[in-house]
């Protein structure tokens, strides 16, 4: 059985900072590291693979040549192979270009059972990707996973979590499964791991690689414009008590009471 | 733009779709998905719908994404309409996406306000975690948006709106993914997105048990219990519906009380309306205490008993 993780590769977001005169997002020198979600997808992969003897785990990432160091925590996980498609032709790909650049690379490793992804990325979470790729691979897709069983006929049951919802489905292999948090407690490797890690492989692959053309990808083939992205009007009044806990106490509540929101 | 079509399997939210569309001087049609929608026609038309394709396929029961988004494509064609509108719940977004990709349409999800200028659609969306509010207009010639839920306030129009009501015969199969049980979650009691007052709990709550303090506060406040993701989720402590954050509900409360959570952003994207945030955290380099209004730097162990203790002696 082989298991791909689509993994994305996201900026800190606890590390961005907001220019205070223009609002703008300050991008330059936040660290990259993988999904939050697609951490418990690839977890699930490994924790499956742990359970039998025929799993292969594949983890492919679009990104800098730059994030060879954040894919190998994917391989200290317990990913046997990383796939990072890396291009210049890639900057300001949109939903639907990230789902075909993804979709060409699935569709030359050709032999595959379960495609694993977030329910959205950590910092966009648009959800698009997956349903996409889907779409693309002509494969069935269960979203919003929360609990998950492979059976040994190739098929899967899945509990999707929906607002007002559990929906038990099942699916034959092969499927798009998008999870939730909730799924696992993705694990953190041990040193160990790491180490052993560095001898994985990871492929690197271009545009011109997987047999994509300029015009299908990147800021170009956006149709998505973007015109302006701002952080939130945001002032606060930040009175901060780091005294004495009953004086802390007595000021919230006068100051709640100034505020007129404290209806004593 | 042609024309516009709405879906969503959520009623209300096709019809605050409707409430936008109809401002936009095209033909605004509906898509009336499965058996059960059938009854809606009437609603939608009083919200300015034109038009409703209906189809009772017996596929569109399960609601399955790949099935509804295959019979938008099939509708988007015989209505010749160019801008689809849906609604961004779960599955709304998810056949959006999906839809998007059969149209070869850019497709924007989660939008959280939509207007039309200068012959565009605009619509904004959180970005960067949340970090910012992302504008984005869509360039390609059809357009699917997936908006949330009460981003628009449906109204209906004044006076009688005569609409005409389509069966259409769609050429759909049944979805590979097979729905074996569907459970209904039990409602919350609770509705934080609309209360005055929000006590809102995260993982510095050590145990279950500590929710009766927590509880009696927000009581002493006049308000609800709400939460950050771990609680509800992993936890369960609280309903699902009091999660507050980019997955979860959007508050605009005259006060919000941050009680033992960090303020990560996902969450507090969903408190930014407050007009009062205060917070307690034991970590003076928290990052709620730089969104906050009023903070208290301590062991909320401690300090909420006494806080309860003191409103106490000062009600009448």
């Amino acid at each position: 059985m082989h298991i791909i993780v689509c993994m994305k590769q996201v900026p800190d977001l606890e590390k961005i900072r907001i220019k205070s005169d223009t609002r703008q997002p300050v991008l330059e020198g936040v660290p990259w590291r993988l999904g939050e979600f697609e951490k418990n997808a690839l977890e699930e992969a490994v924790r499956i693979k742990e359970k039998r003897d025929d799993v292969k785990v594949t983890v492919i990432s679009i990104g800098s040549p730059k994030l060879k160091d954040t894919i190998k925590e994917a391989l200290a996980i317990g990913a046997d192979e990383a796939i990072l498609l890396t291009d210049p032709l890639f900057e300001g790909n949109d939903t639907a270009a990230s789902a075909k650049v993804l979709a060409k690379v699935i569709q030359s490793i050709g032999d595959y059972d379960l495609i694993l992804m977030g329910e959205g990325s950590t910092d966009e979470h648009s959800g698009q990707v997956p349903s996409r790729l889907a779409e693309l691979l002509g494969l069935p897709q269960v979203t919003y996973v929360r609990e998950l069983t492979l059976f040994e006929s190739k098929s899967l049951r899945a509990i999707r979590d929906l607002e007002d919802a559990l929906e038990v489905v099942e699916v034959n292999l092969p499927a798009v499964v998008t999870v939730t948090p909730e799924l696992n407690e993705p694990r953190l490797p041990p040193l160990t791991a790491i180490l052993k890690a560095a001898r994985k492989p990871i492929n690197i692959w271009n545009a011109q690689d997987i047999g994509i053309a300029a015009e299908e990808v990147g800021v170009n083939a956006s149709t998505i414009k973007e015109l302006s992205n701002l952080a939130p009007l945001q002032q606060r009044k930040q009175v901060i008590l780091d005294g004495d806990m009953d004086d802390n106490i007595d000021e919230l509540i006068r100051a709640l009471q100034r505020e007129g929101v404290l209806t004593l | 733009m042609n024309g516009v079509l709405i879906y969503s399997e959520r009623r209300t939210l096709a019809l605050e779709l409707l409430t936008f569309a109809r401002t936009l001087s095209v033909p605004v049609s509906v898509a009336l998905l499965g058996e059960d929608s059938r009854a809606w026609a009437e609603d939608c038309f009083a919200h300015g719908a034109q038009c409703a394709y209906f189809s009772p396929h017996p596929a569109l029961n399960d609601m399955q994404a790949d099935v509804l988004a295959s019979a938008l494509a099939q509708i988007v064609t015989l209505a010749e309409t160019d801008v689809i509108l849906s609604g961004s719940t779960l599955r709304g977004r998810e056949v959006a996406a999906r839809l998007a990709q059969k149209l070869d349409a850019g497709c924007i999800t989660d939008a959280n306000g939509l207007r039309y200028e200068a012959g565009q659609l605009i619509a904004t969306r959180y970005s960067l975690g949340g970090n910012t509010v992302s504008t984005q207009t869509i360039t390609s010639p059809r357009q699917v948006i997936a908006v949330m839920p009460q981003t628009i306030q449906a109204t209906p129009l004044e006076g009688f709106n005569h609409g005409e009501m389509i069966e259409v015969s769609l050429d759909l199969k049944p979805s590979p993914v097979q729905v074996i049980e569907r459970r209904p979650k039990p409602i919350a009691g609770v509705d934080v997105a609309s209360a005055e007052v929000v006590v809102c709990i995260g993982r510095g709550v050590n145990a279950p048990q500590d929710l009766a303090m927590v509880e009696a506060l927000a009581k002493a406040l006049g308000g609800v219990i709400a939460c950050t993701r771990p609680i509800s989720h992993d936890r369960h402590w609280l309903h699902e519906e009091q999660m507050i954050g980019i997955s979860g509900k959007v508050v605009k409360p005259l006060l919000y009380l941050g009680i033992g959570l960090s303020g990560q952003i996902q969450h507090t994207v969903g408190i930014s309306g407050a007009k009062i945030i205060a917070a307690i955290n034991s970590d003076k380099n928290a990052p709620i205490f730089q969104l906050a209004d009023y903070g208290i730097v301590g062991d909320l162990y401690q300090i909420v008993p006494k806080l309860l203790e003191r409103l106490s002696t000062q009600s009448p």
